[in-house]
């Protein structure tokens, strides 16, 4: 069966990476017909229409983010792109920027003339440098062709663009660490309000959205938002990029409508393939790594015995309890083998490494989960740790400066929460841990009333 | 004037004040504050223990934050409720952020020159726990000198940031920063390098913690053996007000007057602090009122500073 | 290990260091430093002091503000590291297909640990967090090139490559 591609139609044409190929298949046509047709409210009302959410994790309405840019000063205004793709089990923005650079220019162009930008940068993260070349030829040619610089395509409207490196720091994800990155400094997270859309980078307003997020608009300017509106399933609306890896057949990044459901994402062939090997379903995560893991009997089906899809709403259905969330579509599939554990203990040391260190309940609860998730990996630990370890997720959640300490927090709840059996058994039986994994234990049994 | 509510407690406050200033001029349970400092600019936001519950954002929106907030750094709006005190939310979530200051803290205090007026000590005397649940190794770092008056013992810091504002705000050139990140972020000036201006000092007088030590103090007393008495002289560089901190006749230390949040009134330079110690060279004004909650007072000094040290007396 | 004596860009990059620092606004050129801190690295091997006061230099900033953001990112090497930086993933995707095995391997190859590197110079094994290339994994990054679906043969010839390489320079 064929499905709506909307950004990834033409993206394994080799020509599609230069202009002249992108141009042939269509492209620039949202550039075109937004500067010479339509005022910039216009493109900010269909993006609204749309209902196209934020692809970056939070999923907040873009529309609605765009309307709050600040037009009360006489300031600069400016649009990032936050192309810092570093979310484990995310790399999704990498494929767009790598194979079809000329999409997010021309996003970058139609989106900075719906929000009255005259510069704009995308900052991509520093390990992407060889992308960074890319999309520099793709800046440069846009420029030669008159899709950038002053007056664009004969218009009044002008724009730069530039692409900017970070340096190697998961937080410069967080929109306003990014801000801070790409004014020179530490990536340390502004405290809000202000908000960026008030007073962002040089204190100027400012729009941050993800890569994916940027490379709808032209479809939705194209097309119109409604005709975006009508792909997907609800407040879900529109196409979204899963990038699939773990223990399946066939990991990669995948355009799926959303409202597919998760079964049949993971097990059918023309996505995931399958567990790799026949093996068992063993654990989910459905949205990169601070989304909550969803045990093997909550990934299908909801906890109301309803079939799970990949959308906002689905994933997200029974809270933090029984659900997780679709967060960035970092999709990572875990079989009967694996550790939770062990997994667990890294993720935690993901944070731990990340944490900026700027407030101090992330600075040193991150490092302390790590320590006691260490210690319970490598058969050290106690049962009182586990304990101790739910509370000082709990001390972090909420308290800090920015959503890092919640993204840190997550998955170590839920862990516990689905797996403490396995958990426990790595106390009580710490040589035999070390040897062999638990296996499925509890977590293909039927649903039980678990609390929040 | 917008009104805010704090603990059931309402008061007329300026546009544009903090949660936290609002409840300090109540006066009444106010919220600790480990990094913020009003005379810093930027300070604040944090360590995190002066988080509040806001319940009702304001007269138009009747809806509480979600998050708990930090009170420093939180603006009031005209009908905003707020709980400090009185929400079990607060106190709990509190008492977590002190744990996990405290779980690199070394429990030096019988050695560090800050005990008897720490604030990190008042913190977990007042918010913390008895007992730890930490059982791992602490972050530890060697003394470093930097400069003649100045040792900094990384050891001890709660990576606050004031003396980075201090030295940004205050002196022409920081040499010291914040480096590396997380929890191995640490004050440095990366290379050895001496942090040497005129107002170098103040980053003494703004560390909550043992962190950052007076040189010419180290050793010479615990802070509750010295009588604080405030003192002025003439000083081309600072207002020169300051307060004297004597053992008998012998000033041991200068610092510059602290309020009963700890900060300092006014800024002083290194010349009244570290190189103006005889008496003579002051104008004594009498008594410092020390009203913290501080062991300074606690010991021997309970709010009635009135009596004036007989010794002093004379001097004048 | 690269000498690190006369930190001096060459015109050609000095040219680079005028146009990147035209991208920010006027009296914005610290947020040139990022890009700068890379092609520094580029050409002196690491980050230095030296390095890092030439920088501050070309931005006119002060050195602490230098050494607080080269010390905050992790791609930038603060202290010498070999010819080939071999920068293997260790997050959790990464991971769940083997990348412990990967890093063990190396180890055992080069006869150094993780954050080591080799007596001639020629390499340091960095163990590294998420590198988006979870799909493609186990991999590692060696300058700015990606090498995924690593296995022990692949590794083998890619160390072999970058030993024919450096003999050719």
């Amino acid at each position: 069966m064929s499905r709506l591609k909307i950004l990834t139609e033409h993206i394994h044409k080799p020509e599609i990476t230069g202009i002249e190929g992108y141009i042939k298949n269509g492209g620039y046509r949202a550039v075109e017909k937004a500067l010479k047709k339509m005022q910039p409210d216009e493109v900010t009302e269909e993006v609204k229409k749309s209902g196209l959410r934020g692809r970056g994790g939070a999923g907040f309405p873009t529309g609605m983010k765009w309307s709050f840019i600040f037009k009360g000063s006489d300031k600069p205004r400016y649009l990032l792109c936050n192309a810092d793709e570093s979310e484990p089990g995310t790399f999704k923005d990498r494929l767009l920027m790598e194979k079809i650079p000329h999409l997010l220019v021309e996003g970058m162009i139609a989106s900075s003339f719906a929000l009255g930008v005259r510069t704009a940068y995308i900052y991509i993260r520093g390990e992407y440098m060889y992308i960074l070349h890319i999309l520099q030829q793709a800046i440069d040619e846009a420029y030669a062709k008159g899709y950038l610089g002053e007056n664009i395509l004969g218009t009044s409207y002008s724009l730069d663009l530039h692409v900017h490196p970070g340096g190697g720091a998961y937080i410069c994800g967080e929109e306003t660490a990014l801000i801070e990155s790409l004014e020179g400094k530490r990536g340390n997270p502004r405290i809000k309000p202000p908000f960026p859309a008030v007073e962002g980078l040089w204190g100027c307003p400012t729009i941050v959205n993800n890569v994916e997020t940027i490379c709808k608009v032209p479809f939705i300017i194209n097309e119109g938002g409604e005709a975006y509106a009508k792909i997907g399933i609800g407040a879900s609306t529109g196409t979204k990029l899963i990038s699939a890896c773990g223990n399946i057949n066939k990991p990669g990044v995948y355009e799926i409508e959303l409202g597919v459901p998760v079964e049949e994402f993971i097990y059918s062939d023309e996505y995931c393939g399958g567990i790799k090997g026949g093996k068992q379903l063993k654990a989910l995560v459905p949205g990169g790594s601070s989304v909550p893991i969803l045990p093997n009997r909550l990934i299908t089906t909801t906890a109301k015995g309803e079939p799970r899809l990949m959308s906002y709403e689905s994933l997200a259905d029974g809270g933090f309890a029984t659900g997780s969330m679709l967060g960035s579509g970092g999709f990572i599939v875990f079989d009967e083998d694996q550790c939770v554990v062990r997994n667990t203990w890294n993720f935690s040391r993901f944070y731990h490494h990340e944490s900026c260190g700027q407030c101090s309940p992330c600075r040193e609860g991150t490092g302390w989960m790590e320590k006691i998730l260490h210690r319970l990996e490598h058969g050290h630990g106690r049962m009182e740790d586990i304990d101790l370890l739910w509370d000082v997720q709990r001390k972090i959640e909420g308290n800090t400066i920015c959503p890092f300490g919640d993204a840190s927090a997550w998955p170590v709840a839920a862990a516990i929460r689905h797996f403490r059996d396995e958990f426990e058994w790595h106390v009580l039986q710490p040589q035999e841990a070390t040897r062999r994994n638990y296996g499925m234990g509890r977590s293909a049994e039927p649903i039980e009333q678990v609390t929040a | 004037m917008p009104k805010v509510t704090i603990d059931n407690i309402t008061i007329d406050v300026a546009p544009g004040t903090t949660i936290l200033n609002a409840a300090r001029m109540i006066g009444e349970n106010v919220p600790p504050a480990m990094c913020y400092y009003s005379k810093l600019q930027g300070s604040g936001g944090k360590c995190r223990v002066c988080l509040v519950k806001v319940t009702k954002s304001s007269e138009q929106n009747p809806r509480g934050m979600p998050k708990l907030v930090a009170s420093c750094c939180t603006q009031i709006a005209d009908g905003m409720v707020v709980e400090n005190v009185t929400s079990p939310e607060v106190i709990e979530a509190r008492k977590g952020i002190v744990e996990l200051l405290l779980i690199n803290h070394p429990l030096d205090c019988p050695v560090c020159d800050q005990a008897g007026e720490c604030h990190l000590q008042d913190l977990s005397y007042e918010h913390g726990a008895a007992t730890t649940r930490y059982d791992f190794g602490r972050r530890t770092f060697d003394k470093i000198d930097i400069g003649p008056y100045i040792q900094l013992h990384m050891t001890r810091c709660i990576l606050c940031y004031r003396c980075v504002y201090t030295a940004d705000q205050l002196t022409n050139e920081r040499r010291h920063g914040i480096i590396n990140r997380g929890d191995a972020a640490e004050i440095s000036t990366y290379i050895q390098n001496v942090i040497d201006n005129d107002f170098s000092g103040n980053v003494i007088d703004v560390c909550p913690v043992g962190a950052l030590t007076d040189k010419t103090f180290r050793f010479k007393s615990r802070v509750w053996f010295t009588k604080p008495v405030n003192a002025h002289r003439n000083c081309d560089k600072c207002s020169g007000k300051v307060t004297l901190w004597f053992q008998g006749e012998e000033v041991l230390r200068v610092t510059g007057r602290k309020d009963k949040y700890g900060e300092v009134e006014e800024f002083i330079c290194n010349t009244c602090r570290f190189e103006t110690k005889q008496k003579s060279d002051w104008v004594i004004e009498g008594p410092r009122r020390i009203d913290t909650h501080s062991v300074i007072a606690q010991n021997h000094l309970p709010y009635e500073l009135d009596v004036v040290h007989p010794q002093i007396e004379a001097a004048q | 290990m690269i000498e690190t004596q006369n930190i001096t860009f060459s015109p050609e990059r000095l040219a680079q260091v005028q146009t990147l620092l035209k991208r920010y606004p006027e009296g914005k050129q610290k947020s040139a430093i990022l890009p700068i801190l890379h092609l520094a690295q580029k050409d002196f091997g690491w980050i230095s002091v030296e390095v890092m006061d030439y920088v501050a230099g070309l931005l006119d900033i002060q050195h602490i503000e230098v050494y607080e953001v080269a010390t905050f990112y992790t791609m930038f090497h603060v202290h010498p590291v070999g010819r080939n930086v071999l920068e293997v993933c260790r997050t959790g995707p990464c991971m769940l297909v083997g990348s412990d095995n990967i890093v063990k391997y190396l180890e055992q190859k080069l006869n150094i640990q993780d954050g080591e590197t080799t007596p001639d110079g020629m390499f340091t094994i960095k163990t590294v967090e998420c590198l988006g290339a979870c799909g493609y994994a186990p991999m590692m990054q060696v300058g700015e090139k990606y090498h995924e679906f690593l296995t022990e043969e692949k590794i083998d010839q890619l160390l072999e490559a970058f030993r024919q390489n450096a003999t050719q320079l």
